[in-house]
């Protein structure tokens, strides 16, 4: 057996890895900007609900919350495939992250801009949404580029509740073969592959937020 | 009956020897990753180019792989090439030099952050570049970077329950050895959850009081 028969079984994990992490990033962008609004909201009630979220999720690590999901909402009857139940665990912890970023990015944006648009009668949604989220915009994606990368790597623990990505591709090759020196050679080289571009990417998204920035300093 | 109070009760002293051993893995580990990270933002300005370079390349490798990967990598390759250490001394090494690459970020921004004044009064003093960094540098980094180093502190706390995978019995590896056995999933892992949640807030709350009163003095808000 040599390294090219290895392959098929780790790209094909890499791929679930890939898909899961994709899912994950799309619910956690949406479900982000929710649970900010929520923290910002007037309502109390909304906003203790998005911090208790927001600690919750934060305080307690994402493997505890992936067997949690996995464990013990069968207990009460719910039952989800392993693929949603990554899926949704990832993602509600990656949302927990997010949250704090485009809070911390709203909130960074002055005051002024927010009186000016009401002065100028818009409602408030409009100062949201034309004003506020478009100068926010430039803060939060660098730092989501940079959760992106820590997806990436979070979904590895998807293989402990054996949904079959790249680290569990990983386990069993090492377990059927005994290649070890190979196989994790090869999931190390294909996690950075993955994750190499996206950090990339994202130290692109920060200078090009901050270029107008440095010409001061 | 969904949640047995119990046999909630009777799982806390287990798994309380589980929470001793994940403190001792979190304790080691940051030990290492501060002392890495500081190796590594010190080396990043050594004049050798191959110095900067070798450190730019642990880094992105390190952040670039996952944390579970490497562990396995180190419970299954450092025994093939001779060197053989105990599963949690192995999750201890792998923890350190795995937060050690961002601590090293960490360390960098502080130590940017002191201008470049300092360095050059230092020099025209005529120190030692130990005096440098020990008794002028780093007193002046540590205010800025002792809540970002608090905060890898507790995410490093975190990420101890993937030390379980590796067959340590720390907290996460001992619930789901209670779990194992009894066939109760919810109790142990609430239990492990709460644990969790209570230690990092009880952190957060303690590092915030101490950076308030002992380093009064300097500007850092």
């Amino acid at each position: 057996m040599n390294i090219s028969d290895l392959f098929p079984q780790l790209l094909a994990g890499a791929a679930v890895t890939a898909q899961i992490s994709a899912l994950a990033a799309i619910m956690a962008f949406v479900l982000s900007f929710l649970i900010a609004f929520g923290n910002l909201s007037s309502w109390c009630v909304v906003r203790w609900l998005s911090t208790a979220y927001v600690e919750i999720f934060r305080g307690t690590s994402a493997l505890v919350q992936l067997f949690y999901f996995f464990y013990i909402l069968p207990v009460f009857g719910i039952t989800l495939p392993p693929m949603t139940t990554g899926v949704l665990c990832l993602g509600l912890n990656l949302a927990a992250y997010g949250s704090e970023v485009v809070r911390g990015a709203i909130e960074s944006i002055s005051q002024g801009q927010r009186e000016a648009g009401h002065a100028l009668g818009m409602r408030p949604w409009m100062t949201t949404w034309l004003i506020v989220i478009p100068q926010a915009m430039s803060i939060i994606w660098p730092s989501f580029g940079n959760l992106l990368v820590e997806l990436v790597k979070t979904s590895s623990l998807v293989s402990l509740i054996a949904l079959t990505d790249l680290t569990f591709a990983g386990v069993n090759l090492v377990i059927t073969t005994g290649r070890i020196f190979e196989v994790w050679g090869s999931v190390l080289v294909l996690y950075f592959a993955m994750c190499f571009p996206l950090s990339l990417f994202a130290a692109w998204l920060e200078r090009r937020a901050t270029r107008f920035r440095t010409a001061r300093a | 009956m969904v949640f047995d109070f119990d046999f909630f009760i009777s799982i806390l002293p287990g798994l309380m020897g589980g929470l001793l051993i994940t403190l001792k893995a979190t304790a080691g580990g940051y030990l290492i990753a501060v002392a890495v990270g500081l190796l590594l933002a010190m080396a990043g300005r050594s004049k050798l180019s191959f110095i900067r370079w070798f450190c730019k390349v642990y880094v992105t490798v390190m952040r670039c792989t996952p944390m579970l990967v490497q562990l396995y990598v180190a419970y299954y390759i450092l025994p093939r090439v001779g060197l053989r250490f105990d599963a949690l001394l192995t999750g201890i090494l792998a923890l350190g030099l795995y937060t050690g690459a961002y601590m090293s970020e960490v360390f960098r921004a502080g130590i940017d952050s002191v201008s470049q004044g300092q360095w050059e009064a230092s020099k025209a003093l005529g120190l030692k570049p130990r005096v440098i960094w020990f008794k002028v540098i780093l007193p002046q980094v540590m205010p800025v970077i002792f809540l970002p180093m608090g905060n890898y502190l507790i995410g490093m706390f975190k990420e101890t329950p993937l030390l379980a995978a590796i067959t340590v019995l720390d907290l996460m590896g001992t619930a789901s050895d209670i779990a194992g056995q009894t066939y109760k999933y919810t109790e142990p892992y609430t239990a492990v959850a709460l644990i969790l949640l209570s230690v990092s807030i009880i952190t957060s709350i303690a590092l915030r009081l101490f950076r308030n009163s002992a380093f009064r003095w300097t500007r850092v808000a």
